[in-house]
């Protein structure tokens, strides 16, 4: 199973992270072989299989809706890395 | 007077109780070790002495009333993936460089309240992604058995830290094996409890069905003293189940005559190395001589789990980290006015390359056109190895195996190549992908380093591994065996 430049250049652009040409040509080498190894599972029956997700039996948990004390804004913005006054400054997500 | 770092957690609550040594000593003690042997070890991320010694001397007010948990007063190291109130909590990550948590995990809550004292946070591989502690942002962990060699990962900070003496104990995290793995590697005591029954609320995530939270330790006792405290249900934690919790200690009476124990023929595979074979039979007869019944038995779908495991991880590891945007909190690349660029470089610079590489794996598995192949088709073998597991135990109490095919390897080994890293897993991914308790105790040496016995129960029996592993400890030398540091 082979990926060629475009195909990993994709995938890169669908996780947004930026690759370089050095990183392309590693992962070029490396994804096809990771992937290699999962075929092996297609030697295994599973047509009447249903799928897991989580091992144990979780089951959805609700509660009331009520007020709770949240974070205050200075806690919430002390990690932010651009701030200006009593919000998260952002790039421009929409052009005029 | 013995030094101080050699002590159980027990012995060191029994002269803190009777007041022969304070807190603030121990702590101090704690720091001073560090302080001269970890530049070798590089076991820490962070050593928070400060604040240590702040909680030591609240610990002394403590036991000066009369308040004296098993925990009181004693240090703990925390693996840098679990949320420390104004400490920081980088994950190995530059991403998380300067991070600083604005509230405790639960479990970290818990310690607190049980008086313990935050000594510093474990070094690991980037978010947990790892198998031997090299996938650090800021510089890998060596193995005190031998400082060429690493020290298993990816809590191989805790594990190392544990087995030099720099932490009379740790909490780790496990996803695939990354609390019994560098244990076995280390020569310590790691449980990984079922799933659920340690709440993950402030444990950073990476694979969110596999990720659970556990003791390491210099021996089972410690371990099982530990788990009392972090364990139960927690309502932050969605997953957290509901149902009381035994006190473990009480659990461990060292009596296994008559229990059934499976040794699976898949576990003892060609990619083992010899000495760990003779290590870890050696130990199935050591267990057979205090009355236990061994039975052979089989768990045919074992060869799947590595596939299975590596799509479904770093399928949940690529929408996890999906979070890291640059925007809310952690690194962000600035020098653009471009918000998609500024994403990508973010992204990119925050992330190391073992890290990117399973996010772009999990995003291919979770594509059109893949889904049903890859991710579906791992949820249903998934299945299967769990079914395997419930079959397996309608006829044994618990099954023994080796924890790692291998011993503590050389640094950059299998750093270049992705699958033989990965391979080194096969024996811990399928209690993670069952949701299974085990947990991994020293068996002996092979070439004078830890080989690591793996104990695996059904969910739910952590008190019943925990005392096949506490008899096997009581009757060998291995646990608590301190490597030579020079």
């Amino acid at each position: 199973m082979g990926l060629d430049n475009s195909e990993i250049e994709h995938l890169a652009s669908l996780v947004r992270i930026t690759l370089s040409e050095g990183d392309i040509e590693m992962l070029k080498e490396q994804l096809p072989r990771i992937l290699e190894q999962f075929e092996l599972l297609n030697e295994v029956e599973t047509s009447d299989v249903l799928p897991t997700g989580h091992a144990v039996n979780v089951e959805s948990v609700m509660r009331q809706d009520e007020l709770r004390t949240p974070l205050s804004t200075a806690e919430v913005l002390s990690n932010a890395p651009n701030v200006l006054g009593e919000h998260i400054r952002v790039k421009t997500v929409l052009e005029e | 007077m013995v030094e101080l770092w050699k002590l159980s957690l027990a012995e060191m609550h029994g002269l803190l109780k009777e007041k022969s040594i304070s807190s603030v000593e121990l702590t101090q003690s704690y720091l001073e070790r560090i302080n001269s042997i970890d530049s070798e070890i590089k076991s820490y991320i962070t050593v928070c002495g400060d604040f240590a010694l702040k909680q030591a001397g609240e610990a002394d007010r403590r036991i000066a009333k009369g308040e004296c948990e098993k925990l009181t007063g004693i240090p703990v190291q925390i693996k840098d993936l679990i949320a420390t109130k104004d400490i920081r909590t980088t994950c190995g990550s530059n991403m998380l460089a300067d991070y600083v948590p604005v509230f405790n995990a639960t479990c970290v809550e818990r310690l607190y309240e049980a008086g313990a004292v935050l000594l510093g946070k474990g070094n690991m591989d980037e978010f947990g992604m790892g198998s031997s502690c090299e996938n650090s942002a800021f510089y890998a962990t060596n193995n005190p058995w031998d400082k060429n060699r690493i020290p298993g990962g990816s809590s191989g900070g805790a594990a190392a830290a544990v087995a030099s003496g720099q932490a009379p104990y740790a909490i780790g995290s496990d996803t695939g094996g990354s609390i019994r793995q560098p244990a076995a590697m280390c020569g310590i005591v790691g449980l990984k409890p079922t799933y659920g029954l340690v709440s993950r609320y402030g444990l950073v995530a990476y694979a969110s069905s596999f990720d659970q939270i556990g003791p390491m330790g210099k021996n089972v006792e410690d371990c099982a003293a530990v788990l009392e405290v972090i364990s139960g249900y927690d309502e932050l934690d969605s997953t957290s189940l509901q149902r009381p919790t035994p006190s473990y200690s009480d659990c461990l009476d060292a009596n296994i005559a008559g229990v059934r124990l499976g040794i699976p023929e898949e576990y003892f595979s060609d990619g083992m190395e010899n000495g760990v074979r003779e290590r870890v039979i050696s130990a199935v007869e050591k267990l057979k001589s205090m009355g236990a019944i061994i039975v052979p038995v089989s768990l045919p779908t074992t060869k799947y789990a590595l596939a299975c495991y590596y799509i479904l991880a770093p399928s949940e590891c690529s929408a996890n980290l999906a979070r890291y945007d640059g925007v809310k909190y952690g690194y962000s690349y600035q020098d653009t006015e471009d918000m998609w660029e500024a994403m990508g470089v973010t992204r990119s610079q925050g992330f190391g390359m073992e890290v990117k590489r399973r996010i772009m794996l999990g995003t291919y598995a979770l594509s059109s056109g893949y889904y049903d192949a890859f991710y579906l088709k791992a949820q249903k073998v998934r299945t299967l190895i769990r079914n395997d597991f419930d079959a397996v135990f309608q006829t044994v109490d618990a099954l023994v195996a080796p924890t790692s095919p291998v011993v503590a390897f050389e640094h950059g080994d299998r750093t270049d190549d992705p699958v033989r890293m990965y391979s080194i897993d096969v024996c811990t991914l399928p209690v993670n992908i069952a949701g299974l308790p085990a947990v991994s105790l020293p068996c002996g040496l092979s070439d004078g380093l830890p080989v690591g016995l793996q104990i695996i129960g059904p969910h739910f029996s952590e008190g019943n591994i925990l005392n096949i592993a506490y008899a096997y400890e009581r009757d060998t030398e291995w646990s608590g065996a301190i490597p030579v540091i020079d």
